[in-house]
């Protein structure tokens, strides 16, 4: 369980703490924190798209469901 | 279907000498897979969509040479209409162009397309401009509709995904080709180069194959098989075959004989 005061996002799945600054909490921050190139990856948010020029002006909401995608082998 | 004095093939605008598509998939390493796609000459090689792997940090879009090779983005895993859909936005929204390769997959067991909701989900792809591959039964019905959809090309199956099997039904295929107006590209099935040949010979315009080279002992030396089965065929295609006919016919002349 986490704590009510603690936003909190579904991140491919996995629960995923965000941080308690608002500014923080934008796409192009949590990529950043998770080591993840933003040319690699694709991003839905709540089942939406989300533009790569919008990565820096879009804040993370508590509750949030994230998928954060890329291209692996396959055939 | 016509053909330019260097034999190329058009596919979704896209000009390309390489009738051998490979995928990524299945393969050691990312060294593995360079040296198989390396040596294959192949111009476009597929690769599947999913979650970023937060502990690999060794991303595909790092090693593979974009500037080489066309990704054609497949929907491997997705079992209806909308998830292929879903998945191939996302695909599109990863900047690579607009040609996606469209599985519905049906059943786990045979992984046999479900021909009812790949028509859908191309109906709604062509919708929003993709250039749209479908994988489907070599059923003469289901690619004449994914055709008059506006699919640029068709994609049966020779045999089940990854199962080596070969072509297993070579008159159906060559009624495909027949009444085929846009590229018919031999899409699973294949298990070593003969069955290559044997596709390529039927007139098929390409073939797309992983697992048969992937799953070779030695990878990169069976993707070199599959370029030189690949332009075999072809050429046998072009060159027209003999006649078979049921007893010998001496090469030989008959005449001249020593007694």
């Amino acid at each position: 369980m986490y704590l009510p005061t603690v936003p909190a996002i579904l991140l491919n799945g996995e629960p995923h703490e965000l941080a308690p600054d608002a500014a923080e909490r934008t796409i192009t921050r949590l990529l950043d924190t998770l080591g993840l190139k933003p040319q690699q990856v694709a991003v839905e948010r709540n089942r939406e798209i989300v533009p790569r020029a919008s990565y820096p002006e879009t804040t993370l909401e508590d509750g949030d469901q994230l998928e954060i995608v890329t291209f692996v082998g396959g055939g | 279907m016509t053909h330019s004095p260097e034999d190329t093939w058009t596919l979704g605008g896209r000009t390309l000498r390489s009738r051998l598509i490979v995928g990524t998939g299945k393969y050691k390493d990312a060294e593995e897979t360079r040296a198989a796609l390396a040596a294959s000459g192949a111009e476009i090689v597929t690769v599947a969509l999913r979650r970023v792997d937060l502990k690999q940090k060794d991303n595909l879009l790092s090693w593979i040479d974009t500037s080489r090779y066309t990704l054609l983005p497949n929907t491997a895993g997705c079992y209806t209409a909308d998830e292929a859909v879903r998945t191939l936005r996302l695909a599109r929204e990863l900047g690579i162009a607009d040609l996606v390769k469209l599985e519905v997959i049906g059943d786990p067991k045979t992984l046999y397309p479900d021909n009812e909701e790949t028509l859908k989900a191309a109906k709604i792809l062509l919708d929003e401009g993709f250039v749209v591959l479908p994988y489907c039964t070599a059923d003469p019905i289901v690619c004449r509709k994914l055709e008059a959809l506006g699919c640029a090309a068709v994609m049966p199956l020779a045999a089940p995904i990854g199962s080596g099997l070969g072509i297993r039904d070579r008159h159906t295929l060559r009624l495909i080709v027949e009444q085929a107006r846009v590229p018919v590209i031999v899409d699973a099935g294949v298990g070593t180069a003969s069955d290559a040949t044997v596709a390529m010979e039927l007139g098929v315009d390409a073939v797309l194959m992983n697992t048969a080279i992937a799953k070779a002992q030695r990878p990169a030396l069976m993707a070199e098989a599959m370029r030189d089965g690949i332009v075999a065929g072809r050429k046998a295609f072009l060159a027209g075959r003999m006649r078979a006919v049921p007893y010998a016919n001496a090469s030989s002349p008959t005449a001249g004989l020593i007694e």
